[in-house]
């Protein structure tokens, strides 16, 4: 278990002090995927380094499994290091050495005989599905198979966490997909610790288990995933859920729906959100055959995937000419454990 | 003889090839173990510039001074000043202030400031974060200079060994003019004050050559290691 106590950041620079962490604590609990989000300049870089002894705090403590990091020195700092690996955002790999050779690297650094580091290297090629590059140098090798010897690296002298700073910043959204699709498998197989940060929401959707949201040093949210993407409750919070729930679609969405509004103030624009299985239920057709008086039109909807299910969300119009049945549908979706949130006419 | 008709350049039989082989031993005898003692002394200079620099320790940082005093000073001086004012430290550490042997301490002492800064250069060209990769893998100080800082910056520092080697064959010849023997000494004595112009044609082109052959062996070993 990771845990931050009122940890404090400041840096001295020549234009002044900088604030970059102000009053964290985290709990990071073992062998899930923690995702820390926040925009550039929030502090996030600042955060993760301090759990490799890159960076200290100014005030407060970080702990890995009770025992401070924040304290270690020399010999036990470098020890404590070999049991966490880091992936970077621009892979940081020697260049001068093979894929083979620069998985090797942190098991030179830890001593281990010649024989068993190839052996083991070997089998971090296959595991991250490099076989057949072995003996490539980093320029022959595209960003996302740089990425991948980044994480075998980072996994060469079996880590119990795994850093991982803005890991797919630097790749395009289908490669970012294929890393991320690794890394979840790493953290299922080898039942490590995985601590994310980035600037994309949709890093966070597609992998995390729990996620805090970092703005200017503070964290000011932090849950697990599925809560935080229904229910967000800081402004900033809401852009980032916004930025990969809704895409360019919900100023469209916003424009439709008044217009309806306008148009039949009789009838009710309703936004439904599903989660796990329901989002896979025939919740809509059911509740259609039990009011067969209420009309129907879908406005807008989308699902995602999250590491604890599906999400759905999905903006209906309901027309009927009898208000009760409107109620009863709502009170169906509701008994269905549909989320309804019945959208108002802005005044 | 006639020193100043053209045709003078081509009077070859005044070539004592005996001595002009010699002298083109001397000469790659000098550049050799010079360079060799450069590389090291040089690597090690620009290792402590490059460590101590930036450190907020006082020690270090009078460490950083003193080195990089030594370094800007003896890389200031013109290399004919250098051998003259060195001549008592050379008849101290060599015996003698004649020969091959005699031009070592003046050649080294005035290359390795020079190839110092091309190494510590080339340590600052590395990319930071691949250091800091190493730090976070657990590496110690000298795991990170053996095994990131030499290899990542391998090219540079064998294309700043190739320079220096190009400057020294011409500190070789100037010391040679003053009696550390090799080309530049034959091209004087037999050449200039012999009035001989086919012996300094000669030692020009071996000088060539050897610069040639220096510069192809740098540029083949760069393009063998550089792997980025
Ligand atoms: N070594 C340093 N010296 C001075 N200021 C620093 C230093 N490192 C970080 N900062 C400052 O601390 C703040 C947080 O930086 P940090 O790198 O943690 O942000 P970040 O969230 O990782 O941003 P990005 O997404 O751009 O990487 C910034 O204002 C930055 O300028
Ligand atoms: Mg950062």
């Amino acid at each position: 278990m990771i845990e931050f106590k009122n940890v404090s950041k400041t840096f001295t620079a020549k234009e002044g002090t900088v604030h970059a962490v102000k009053d964290v604590n985290l709990t990071i609990p073992d062998g899930k995927i923690y995702g820390i989000v926040g925009y550039s300049g929030a502090g996030k870089s600042t955060i993760i380094r301090m759990l490799n002894g890159l960076e200290f705090p100014t005030t407060g403590s970080v702990t890995i499994n009770g025992s401070e990091i924040s304290s270690l020195k020399g010999k036990e700092l470098r020890e404590q290091r070999l049991k966490i690996g880091m992936v970077f955002q621009h892979f940081n790999l020697l260049w001068s050495r093979t894929v083979l050779e620069n998985i090797e690297f942190p098991l030179e650094i830890a001593k281990v005989a010649k024989e068993e580091r190839r052996q083991k290297a070997q089998k971090l090629v296959a595991l991250v599905g490099l076989e057949g590059r072995e003996n490539a140098y980093p320029s022959e090798l595209s960003g996302g198979q740089k990425q991948r010897v980044g994480i075998a690296r980072a996994l060469a002298n079996d880590p119990e966490i795994l850093l991982s700073d803005e890991a797919t910043s630097a790749l395009d959204p289908q490669t970012t997909d294929e890393v991320l699709d690794l890394l979840i498998d790493i953290n299922k197989k080898l039942n490590l610790t995985v601590v994310v940060i980035t600037h994309e929401m949709h890093v966070i959707r597609k992998i995390c288990d729990h996620v805090a949201v970092l703005d200017a040093g503070k964290i000011v949210e932090q849950g697990p995933v599925l809560d935080v993407f229904k229910n967000p409750q800081q402004a900033i919070t809401k852009r980032f859920v916004n930025q990969e729930t809704s895409s360019a679609s919900l100023d469209d969405t916003t424009v439709v729906v008044s217009e309806l509004l306008e148009k039949y103030p009789n009838g009710l624009i309703v936004r439904l959100t599903f989660h796990g299985d329901q989002a896979k239920l025939p919740i809509v057709s059911e509740m259609l055959r039990q009011f067969p008086d209420v009309d129907l039109s879908i406005i807008e909807g989308n699902i995602h995937q999250t590491q604890e299910g599906a999400l759905g969300s999905l903006y209906i119009q309901l027309l009927s000419e009898h208000h009760d049945s409107l109620q009863g549908a709502l009170e169906y979706f509701n008994t269905m454990r549909v989320e309804t949130e019945v959208i108002k006419r802005e005044q | 003889m006639n020193s100043n008709g053209f045709a003078s350049y081509f009077q070859f039989s005044n070539v004592n090839w005996a001595n002009m082989g010699q002298a083109t031993w001397e000469t790659v005898w000098m550049t050799v173990v010079s360079i060799i003692v450069v590389t090291i002394l040089g690597i090690l200079l620009g290792l402590v510039l490059f460590e101590t620099n930036g450190s907020s320790s006082i020690l270090i940082k009078i460490l950083n001074w003193i080195v990089a005093a030594f370094v800007n000073i003896f890389r200031s001086i013109p290399f004919i000043i250098l051998i003259v004012l060195l001549l008592p430290t050379t008849q101290l550490i060599m015996g003698t202030i004649i020969g091959p042997q005699a031009a070592l301490p003046s050649l080294i002492i005035s290359a390795a400031p020079f190839y110092a800064r091309l190494v510590e250069i080339a340590f600052h060209e590395i990319d930071h974060g691949v250091i800091e990769a190493a730090e976070a893998m657990g590496a110690t100080k000298w795991q990170i200079i053996l095994k990131v800082l030499l290899p990542e910056s391998m090219p540079a520092l064998v294309s700043g060994i190739t320079v220096t080697a190009i400057s020294l064959i011409g500190y070789t010849a100037m010391a040679g003019a003053i009696g550390a023997g090799g080309l530049g000494n034959l091209a004087y004595l037999d050449g200039f004050q012999a009035s001989n112009n086919a012996v300094t044609l000669m030692a020009t082109v071996i000088i060539v050559l050897i610069v040639f052959v220096f510069q192809y062996l740098g540029d083949f070993a760069v393009k063998r290691i550089d792997k980025r």
